[in-house]
């Protein structure tokens, strides 16, 4: 189920008040079937545009990208998205019914959109609260909760948007370990995109390292870590000091 | 609802309106004018329950709030279509805007002697007084509530597959509800000013508004401020059993607006 997805030389130019401006050049990368990809660098340096690229938001100026071999066009609804805003959920929805939205959409019948929630929600350890309010929930777990609403559907791949940015320490930690989980369990293929290099360390196969104006990957790096990582081991510590390396160079 | 009717909020309320009461007494009662001018309270309340139990004053109530609840609902059907539509399409925002902005300073009762030239006095007069009132609150305010619905969630739907018409059903309309609800809010206050108008310049038959016109011939100054009374009472009831409750179960409780009373 899981896709693969090929990025051919894209690039991405805003036409703004002040003139055109070139946001990614020429970005070429590939994400293997099942492969947890994290799109690293600086703010404004143009990964939420690769992002949206990805999603089908923004169709690229230059280049092209596949999954599956299958050039994307811009309403294919294919992928799961999760930002890094709580407000993303449906206010008006239960955790269950942001959860079911995705299948809604795709006439699945009640019952199954029933079942497939509640595998859903205990996947992310938040059954107890389907029929919660968003509001009445904590940033973390609203954020399980798009994480849930995105995979229910089973797209090829999951889109992911600095998700944890917005939490604080201790729970973006367990956030981290939970999503890990999640993706060995689903087997889905993850672009993540993140500005924290201990964060990227401890969920990629591949790390993206980005730069600014224009937004062109400086690096990429393999990480073949073992898993469960450990971020106090030694071996983690001398990945991070050589991702960071590339960042600041 | 019973905790917001013994709330602590609640007495206050029920205090300033009791000095209100007793200033109005000794007003009255200070003989600088006539009781036939102004008369105390007692005499009011006397009044109230005589009209109360041989029914004139409900049966009156009952057409006053009937009148605009048609024109609620005539301003929602003219009103919710525009306010959507502007807010959805540029085009029709283009069109409607200068033309809403024009007539939404007009007063309603403005029109009155036009209406009563074009339609007559009688009911069609009165509601189209109450519906022209009340549309174009319901017209902004939709109009603003589509325009405000979080981008996120437009993408996230169609992230997730929504069409057109399922992304307008399933996020537009819910997204934009409390602002659309406020506006149908302000409708109704609108409009409830503006059927007492109506009633007094087009509407011969019963109704609050003409009650307190019709006492005037008669110089039953008690009539009329009962009459005002229940103007006041209907008004506030309605606001309080059925928007109030209506948002309780709605935007308040998906935490799109805070519970009223809820931020002290």
């Amino acid at each position: 189920m899981a896709q693969s997805i090929e990025a051919r030389n894209i690039s991405f130019q805003y036409d703004t008040a002040a003139g055109p401006v070139l946001a990614v050049k020429e970005a070429s990368f590939s994400v293997a079937p099942a492969e947890f990809l994290c799109v690293l660098g600086p703010s404004g340096c143009g990964k939420t545009t690769i992002l949206n690229m990805l999603a089908g938001f923004l169709t690229p100026t230059g280049g092209e990208i596949l999954m599956d071999g299958n050039p994307v066009t811009a309403r294919e609804h294919n992928r799961g998205v999760v930002f890094q805003d709580f407000a993303q959920l449906f206010p008006w929805r239960t955790a269950r019914q942001n959860v079911e939205f995705g299948l809604e959409m795709r006439g699945v019948s009640r019952e199954a959109r029933r079942e497939t929630a509640r595998q859903f929600l205990k996947l992310v350890k938040l059954e107890k609260f389907a029929d919660a309010y968003p509001h009445q929930l904590s940033g973390g777990m609203q954020q399980r909760i798009a994480i849930a609403r995105a995979l229910a559907y089973n797209p090829g791949v999951l889109l992911m948007d600095e998700p944890f940015a917005a939490l604080d320490a201790m729970t973006r930690d367990e956030m981290q370990k939970q999503l890990t989980e999640v993706w060995q369990e689903t087997r889905k293929t993850i672009v993540y995109i993140t500005h924290n290099v201990a964060e990227a360390v401890y969920l990629a196969d591949q790390i993206l390292v980005m730069a600014p104006h224009p937004g062109t990957i400086r690096a990429r790096i393999p990480l073949a870590l073992p898993r469960p990582r450990d971020p106090l081991s030694a071996n983690f510590v001398e990945m991070q000091r050589q991702v960071l390396a590339n960042l600041t160079h | 609802m019973t905790s917001a009717f013994l709330s602590r909020s609640f007495w206050r309320g029920i205090a300033g309106l009791l000095l209100l009461a007793l200033l109005w007494e000794l007003f009255a009662r200070s003989g600088l004018f006539t009781q036939a001018l102004t008369p105390p309270i007692t005499r009011i309340a006397n009044t109230v329950w005589r009209t109360v139990l041989d029914g004139s004053i409900l049966e009156n109530a009952a057409y006053t709030l009937t009148r605009v609840l048609a024109g609620l609902l005539l301003a929602c059907l003219v009103g919710l279509p525009i306010g959507i539509l502007m807010g959805r399409f540029r085009a029709v925002e283009r069109f409607f805007l200068p033309l809403v902005s024009v007539l939404m300073p007009i007063p309603s009762l403005a029109w009155v002697p036009l209406f009563i030239l074009w339609f007559g006095i009688g009911e069609v007069t009165t509601l189209l007084v109450v519906g022209y009132a009340a549309t174009f609150p319901v017209i902004y305010n939709s109009w603003t509530g589509v325009r405000a619905v979080n981008p996120l969630w437009v993408r996230s739907a169609l992230a997730m597959g929504a069409g057109q018409r399922q992304l307008f059903r399933s996020v537009v309309l819910p997204g934009a509800s409390p602002y659309v609800f406020t506006g149908i809010r302000l409708a109704f206050g609108r409009g409830w000013i503006a059927v007492i108008g109506g009633e007094m310049l087009a509407n011969p038959a019963a109704g609050l508004g003409r009650a307190i016109f019709d006492a005037r011939e008669y110089l039953d100054s008690e009539v009329m401020l009962a009459s005002i009374f229940a103007i006041g009472v209907v008004g506030i009831a309605f606001e309080r059993l059925v928007f109030q409750s209506i948002e309780s179960r709605t935007v308040a409780r998906w935490g799109m607006v805070a519970a009223a009373g809820a931020r002290r």
